[in-house]
């Protein structure tokens, strides 16, 4: 970023249209570059991954290149239409110029060697990014689902849903699939963007560069709730990550698998769905309950895991998330007091 | 100017005319094959479609404004912001074009009419039927229990388009739509490359042809090449729909990838054929209100056709995130990159076009020097994400909208009103108001840029296309406040727009004369608005520039034999009009199919028989 901060004073002078337009994209690239705040996470000019920092370096190189060409370019316009308006008093014609052939090999050739510039650092990274993962990168399958991201974990043995764990400083070879439309996983500081494409597995591998909590958007359009189909990554240190994933392993205590919140959610017909693991609850239709006390949001990233938004998910989620796949089950209050405090106690 | 065209008409009457006394002036224009005609009825359609498209999108706008708003539901808001790309691309820019087409090429080459004169009615007519099947669902949604504003995007990938994800008759109209616009769009495909090959005046050579008529003919080539894609495309996702086949089906063996591969096979090219007719009219404005010729006009000429030829050889840089692997990324990337080259050759010889020149700052010139200025930030927005590593975080983002918009807007748009403000007087005798005109560009071009530039910035800030609604917090909602106070300034401008072409349609005072702007090419001979038949006389051509060099040297230009010519114009025939409601009836049977199976297949056998009758009547009908 300070690359963008110290050639701002020499571009100031090159006109107004130029210093919006620098001005505007320093707004967005300098404003909050070392901020830890999750609300500036989505902006893409900041990269916390090898992979976004690669991508912003190739953005830089054509970000200026094109600045120059778009200074000449209008440079020459605006020049021309002041200094060539006609004054309705001329005698003669213009020199009638047909064409220069100098001139014309020279703005052929000359891109070439601009685009250059631009092409050989873009097709090294791309076989660069596109390598496979190590041998003792973290695999994580990511399903996209109307409208929500399911997170398995092969070698722990374990899944959750839309918020993915990872560790700082190693490798994660997200597997991106689909069995029902397009999506495209997004998180831009830590992965860019690939689509989870129906019948075929597409690769991000990435490692993120230091702990903290990412947001993440579906980015190609999925029908209805589209706009709501969001997620998190945290990424934690390799000890607290692994921390987390041995407590994700494990399924609720046997105890807790006869009580009286688990025979509500049976009632309910919630088990025809979603799986709790310890219990019978094993269907694998909506996302995975076992921890879901432990997340920070619900419904895909849209709410804050709290009672007010369990109650309200729970009593019509269409009208949270518009085409919901999950039922308004008309719940009755009592079943909802009683599936608000079992769901939360899922810790 | 001197002009012998006019010295001695009178004796050259057409053997068989429009407007014959018996026939209402309704009946006129439905009946009509004059080029003229039906390129003024492209026109209005367009502009009549270009402001739908226009509202849809100032109702998204206003969604936008500010977070968490719900001013429309999610549903709508997906099916406006598909019919709003649908109808911008195929019933706003491209009749836009098609409107210049008609009009020009026969006056720009010294014909008396395109080569089909009732095929060219036919395309305009199955055109309207196209349009109208897209748009009827506004009118039936209160009335059906189902979703049928087309909603899968102006892209429809499927899977998402398939019947499991997408039940309702949404899809069907989008697809009957399409696929009755892809015909009409073919035809006239056709219909202007055999034109322009084969009614040129004598002595105009291809290097002759204005550079207007030379891109009309690469756009024309790229539709019949490209829209044959989509039509497959078209008919195996019916196929999906209404039959159950699953080309597009990963569990039945098939692959969604297939239909961005068709899709964009057409899609991309499609982008040329909305730009390139934008840069034919640049490149005769500029030189006009510089006094001077188009500077290198065959390199002008070349890098539009290599802009085609590339155009087939990049459509999967629209697909970059799809995971095609890094070979065909690389690939892909290079090409759309070389697409740079011939582009800047085209900005670098306009800018070398006015470089020297006796500038007039007219309306028509202002608009063409301001698609020069916008349609180079889009091309530079475009080198960015032609860059795999970069589109990974441009794609599908406001980015993204940002750069097709300074590109289809700032260009195409700009460059078709730039056309519009100067044949206007061709077309209509009289000019369109300049000092109106010039605060329409002014607020137009602020209005642009307010309504576009804060995109780049939302979208690198991580603002996906195609969401409904986003959260407060993200830094997202000034820019998109901005957005939307400059989307309602350009409905301003186009309000004015509109205000003063209807004000101008009537004042014909014959004002403008042959050739208002001392203008270079043939159709600047005519009467304004041209006759009939266009020409008493072909002109011989002897020059690039002929009306200009008659009028400054140093050729001859053009001269016209005194030879009394046998001038054949068809008459008027209901014809056309019959066919495209056969070939319009034919589609839609398809489009019922989707519901009620019996009576769709029914009704495309009384189709198949209203096209037998009229295509057969057609060619009976004496006098064509």
């Amino acid at each position: 970023m300070l690359a963008f901060r110290s050639s701002t004073a020499r571009l100031l002078s090159a006109g107004p249209l130029l210093t919006a337009f620098v001005a505007c994209l320093l707004l967005v690239g300098c404003g909050n570059a070392d901020s830890t705040n999750i609300a500036d996470s989505m902006n893409t000019l900041v990269g916390h991954s090898d992979l976004t920092k690669n991508i912003l370096d190739i953005y830089g190189t054509i970000f200026w290149i094109d600045t120059f060409l778009f200074i000449l370019v209008q440079g020459v316009l605006i020049y021309a239409v002041l200094k060539f308006r006609a004054r309705g008093d001329e005698k003669t014609l213009p020199e009638q110029v047909h064409g220069n052939l100098q001139m014309e090999l020279g703005w052929t050739i000359a891109p070439v060697f601009i685009l250059m510039l631009i092409a050989i650092p873009t097709v090294s990274f791309i076989f660069e990014s596109q390598a496979p993962a190590g041998k003792d990168a973290i695999v994580v399958n990511a399903t996209g689902k109307q409208w929500w991201f399911k997170f398995g974990y092969p070698g722990y043995g374990f899944e959750t849903a839309n918020e993915l764990h990872v560790p700082a400083g190693r490798q994660v070879d997200l597997r991106l699939q689909s069995d029902n439309v397009i999506h495209a996983f997004w998180a831009p500081q830590l992965t860019a963007k690939r689509d989870m494409m129906p019948g075929r597995v597409n690769h991000i591998t990435f490692t993120a560069d230091r702990a903290g909590t990412y947001l993440g958007q579906c980015a190609e359009y999925c029908q209805d709730s589209h706009a709501l189909m969001k997620f998190r990554v945290v990424v934690d240190s390799l000890e607290d990550f692994e921390k987390w994933a041995a407590h994700q392993k494990e399924g609720v205590p046997e105890a807790e698998a006869k009580s009286a919140g688990f025979e509500a959610f049976q009632g309910a017909t919630c088990v025809a769905c979603h799986a709790i693991s310890g219990t019978s609850a094993q269907a694998a239709i909506g996302p995975n309950l076992t921890h879901v006390g432990s997340r920070t949001h619900i419904a895909a990233g849209v709410l804050e895991n709290n009672e007010a938004n369990l109650r309200a998910w729970l009593k019509n989620p269409d009208a949270v998330k518009p085409g919901s796949k999950m039922p308004n089950l008309n719940l009755s209050d009592e079943q909802i007091t009683t599936l608000v405090s079992y769901l939360q106690s899922l810790k | 100017m001197a002009n012998p065209a006019h010295a001695a008409p009178g004796e050259h009457a057409p053997h068989a005319g429009h407007g014959a006394p018996s026939q209402s002036w309704l009946m006129s224009w439905v009946m009509t094959s004059d080029h003229k005609r039906i390129g003024i009825l492209y026109g209005l359609s367009a502009l009549f479609f270009f402001v739908l498209g226009g509202i849809e999108a100032l109702v998204i706008r206003t969604q936008l404004a500010a977070p968490g708003q719900h001013i429309v539901d999610a549903a709508t808001y997906n099916a406006l912001f598909t019919m709003h790309g649908t109808t911008m691309i195929f019933l706003g820019v491209m009749p836009m074009s098609a409107s210049f087409f008609n009009y020009l090429i026969p006056l720009q080459i010294g014909a008396r009419d395109v080569i089909f004169p009732r095929l060219n009615a036919f395309s305009f007519w199955l055109f309207l039927i196209g349009a109208i099947v897209l748009n009827v669902p506004f009118i039936l949604t209160p009335f059906v229990d189902m979703r049928v504003i087309p909603d899968g995007g102006w892209f429809g990938y499927a899977t998402l388009t398939e019947k499991a994800y997408t039940p309702g008759a949404s899809i069907d109209f989008w697809i009957c739509g399409l696929q009755i616009l892809g015909v009409a769009s073919m035809a006239a495909g056709f219909n202007f490359i055999v034109t322009i090959f084969n009614l040129r005046a004598p002595g105009m050579t291809l290097l002759r042809m204005p550079v207007f008529t030379w891109m009309t003919m690469v756009v024309q080539f790229l539709v019949v090449l490209s829209f044959p894609c989509i039509t497959i495309a078209l008919v195996l996702l019916m196929f999906d729909r209404l039959f159950g086949t699953h080309f597009y089906l990963p569990e039945g063996g098939g692959d969604p990838l297939l239909w961005q591969h068709l899709f964009w096979l057409f899609g991309h090219p499609e982008v040329y054929i909305l730009i390139l007719p934008a840069m034919g009219i640049v490149s005769e404005v500029l030189p006009t209100f510089a006094r001077k010729p188009l500077f290198g006009a065959p390199f002008v000429i070349f890098s539009g056709i290599t802009i085609g030829l590339l155009g087939f050889g990049v459509w999967s840089h629209h697909m970059f995130t799809t995971g095609l692997g890094a070979a065909a990324d690389a690939s892909f990337s290079v090409t759309t990159m070389l697409i740079a080259i011939p582009t800047g050759v085209k900005i670098f010889n306009w800018l070398a076009t006015i470089w020297g020149g006796q500038i007039r700052l007219t309306t028509a010139n202002l608009f063409a020097l301001g698609f020069v200025c916008m349609f180079t930030m889009g091309g530079l927005s475009g080198v960015m994400h032609a860059s795999p590593p970069v589109d990974l975080q441009q794609q599908d983002s406001y980015f993204v909208v940002a750069h097709f918009h300074y590109v289809l807007f700032g260009g195409a748009v700009f460059g078709l009103l730039s056309g519009i403000y100067y044949w206007f007087p061709k077309m209509n005798g009289g000019f369109l108001s300049e000092s109106l005109g010039r605060w329409i560009f002014g607020i137009l071009f602020v209005g642009f840029n307010t309504t576009f530039f804060p995109m780049h910035i939302v979208g690198a800030a991580g603002m996906p296309r195609r969401i409904f609604t986003y959260d407060a917090g993200l830094g997202w909602e000034i820019p998109n406040l901005i957005e939307t106070v400059g989307a309602f300034t350009i409905a301003v401008g186009v309000l004015l727009f509109i205000i003063d072409l209807l004000r101008s349609i009537g004042r014909t005072d014959g004002k403008a004369g042959p050739n208002p702007w001392d203008a270079s090419s043939l159709e600047w001979i005519t009467e304004s608005p041209p006759k009939v038949h266009n020409f008493d006389i072909t002109p011989t051509v002897y020059s690039d520039r002929p009306v200009w060099e008659k009028n400054h040297g140093p050729g001859p230009g053009y001269a016209l034999a005194a030879v009394d010519e046998h001038i054949h114009i068809p008459p008027p025939s209901l014809r056309p009009l019959m066919l495209a409601m056969g070939v319009g009836m034919f589609f839609i049977s398809w489009l019922t199919a989707g519901q009620f199976f019996m009576f769709g297949a029914g009704m495309s056998i009384v189709a198949l028989g209203a096209i037998l009758y009229s295509s057969f009547s057609w060619f009976l009908e004496p006098g064509h």
